[in-house]
């Protein structure tokens, strides 16, 4: 039998119905895992007592014949960035170190009613700032691939890190990630597993610590395509609690998966190949359009003419909500504080000892481009550029139905390899940005491995709420893909 | 623009964060790197373009103005670094 750490969602699904396996022996094996694998420190907080008590309940219900669906009974890692009640929440920062709140997410909860298993809480980069987890004030993540013939750690990517390298290493059966320029696509490319950030409004942000409000999305982290589509089901739905989630009926995504690709027109965005670009990506890429052609797909040239302009944008716009968003980190409420000869220099100093220095500077330019003078010139400006790259993926979707291009510019890189320039760091965002800006689903599919044998994702964008045929067209390249390579600790 | 050394203490006392001397130069370089970065967007023409301000084309939504709950002051402040009598505490701001 597959050991029950390899097992996919869907396959843990099935063993627990035919009663192969029991959540209990599912949570055992993954809390074993889980312990075995700390040097990765994917974990902020491990929750084995609960994931335990979780199990037992899932068997106690599946026992009386009351199971509750695909989810129940199925070990999860959730970020660090869901409030979850009675659990510590830090979103990997000093200022929150403590903070156990009251009260839980409606995406965790979703999770929680449909009977999953808890294992734990995720690393992260700080406030979900940064592509390589090194940002967080609990260390840094490492990615359970090494390069062939070199065992120097690497970066799982970010900000979902220790969710990445967790479903990567066999740590859970899947996780919940957050993405507000690429935090679950580039992690899920650079650790070889598929990351999904559904359309915006599709899963709740109530509960979830805040980066940029018009752009954060949760969605799902996990080793297959189907298991995406099961795990988002479990997540998505109305919630009246986030005034921008969308009123819709949620579809059985799984459903969606066997359709094919006969007739599909996929959109090959001209901009997208940029001077310079890896080769290896480029190959990758062309491999990705014949996989898709020779499954009945229609490929089709389209130009998306802002595409350069899109991460710029993203770094007025993101850091500009940052700035307002995390100003209520004052000491005075909840999480760390900092006494002060009076309350602005309380402000003052428990707002430089509990951010770190990523988080401050973005809280810094943020507040730069929203100050008086500079407001017209830099967020006005970039909310206009906005605008128009919606309006290049509106005008796209006229020819096409999704589009293909590669989630990264690069495979995984060494720990420090980009932390002193914050621009070549950003630039890991640069062809997952567009698609958060025009609040579209998008998702990430392992597809090959790097010369020195790291993994490569595809990257497929659809249009807004239509995630099942982004997953259809997903499934199609998975399959042609074929990819079953391991990394090097599981 | 620059971001000189000046511009980062002011806009890091509106962000209410302390910055150290010795940091301030540092800053100064990273954050003209990054406005100086995200400039390119001038070259955009965003003549009659109206900003966008909303993901999805959607109506905020409206719900009756009435009390749901309350009376949860020992879970409101729970988390606080300093409650006393069931209240935040800051320091005394009136003389």
């Amino acid at each position: 039998m597959t050991a029950l750490t390899d097992f996919t969602i869907a396959e843990a699904r099935d063993a627990l119905e035919s009663g192969a396996v029991s959540a209990r022996d599912l949570a055992e094996a993954h809390i074993a895992a889980m312990e075995a694998a700390r040097n990765l420190n994917a974990f902020i907080t491990e929750t084995p007592d609960r994931a335990l008590a979780d199990a037992d309940a899932s068997d106690a219900r599946r026992a009386k014949g009351e199971a509750l669906g695909a989810l129940d009974g199925i070990p999860l890692a959730i970020k660090d960035l869901f409030c979850t009640e009675g659990v510590m929440t830090t979103a990997a920062s000093h200022i929150l170190e403590g903070f156990v709140p009251p009260y839980e997410s409606t995406v965790s909860g979703n999770l929680r009613a449909a009977g999953s298993v808890m294992l734990g809480k995720t690393n992260l980069d700080e406030f979900a700032m940064g592509s390589s987890n090194e940002t967080s004030y609990f260390g840094n993540v490492e990615n359970p691939w090494r390069r062939d013939g070199d065992n120097r750690p690497l970066v799982p990517g970010g900000s979902s890190g220790g969710a990445a390298a967790a479903v990567s290493g066999r740590l859970c059966l899947g996780a919940t990630g957050t993405d507000t320029g690429g935090s679950i696509r580039q992690p899920a490319a650079f650790c070889g597993i598929v990351g999904m950030k559904p359309t915006y409004g599709r899963c709740s942000r109530w509960g979830v610590v805040a980066f940029a409000s018009s752009l954060d999305q949760a969605g799902p982290m996990t080793r297959t395509v189907r298991d995406a589509a099961i795990l988002l089901g479990g997540m998505a739905g109305f919630d009246p609690k986030d005034s921008t989630s969308t009123d819709m009926a949620v579809p059985d995504f799984e459903a969606a998966l066997d359709g094919g690709v006969k007739g599909l027109r996929v959109g090959i965005p001209a901009e997208y190949a940029v001077d310079g670009m890896n080769p290896e990506i480029a190959a990758l890429w062309d491999q990705g359009k014949a996989w898709l052609e020779d499954a009945g797909a229609e490929l089709v040239d389209i130009s998306l003419p802002h595409t350069k302009y899109a991460l710029p944008a993203y770094y007025i716009i993101a850091p500009a909500e940052a700035s307002s968003n995390l100003a209520r980190y004052d000491g005075v409420r909840y999480g760390h504080r900092e006494d002060g000869a009076d309350l602005t220099e309380l402000y003052e100093n428990t707002r430089a000892a509990g951010f770190g220095t990523e988080v401050r500077r973005r809280i810094l330019i943020g507040t730069y481009v929203l100050s008086a003078g500079y407001y017209d010139a830099y967020y006005l400006k970039a909310q206009k550029v906005r605008a128009l790259i919606a309006r290049d993926f509106t005008q796209a979707y006229e020819k096409c139905d999704v589009i293909l291009t590669p989630t990264t510019p690069g495979p995984a890189f060494a720990a420090g390899e980009k932390s002193d320039d914050p621009i070549a760091m950003y630039l890991n965002d640069v062809l997952t940005v567009p698609a958060s800006l025009a609040g579209l689903p998008a998702i990430s599919v392992p597809a090959g491995l790097s010369g020195d044998g790291l993994p490569l994702g595809l990257h497929m964008i659809g249009r807004a709420f239509d995630e099942e045929t982004l997953f259809r067209a997903s499934q199609a390249l998975e399959d042609a893909a074929g990819f079953d390579a391991r990394p090097a600790q599981r | 623009m620059a971001v000189d050394r000046d511009t980062v203490i002011r806009v890091a006392r509106l962000a209410r964060i302390k910055v150290p001397e010795g940091d301030l130069d540092t800053l100064a370089g990273e954050l003209s790197n990054i406005i100086g970065w995200v400039e390119q967007l001038d070259e955009v023409d965003t003549a009659g373009v109206d900003p966008m301000t909303s993901v999805a084309d959607m109506k905020l939504r409206w719900r009756a103005d009435e009390v749901t709950d309350g009376g949860i002051r020992d879970r409101v402040t729970a988390n606080a670094p300093d409650p006393q009598h069931g209240m935040f505490s800051v320091p005394k701001v009136i003389e």
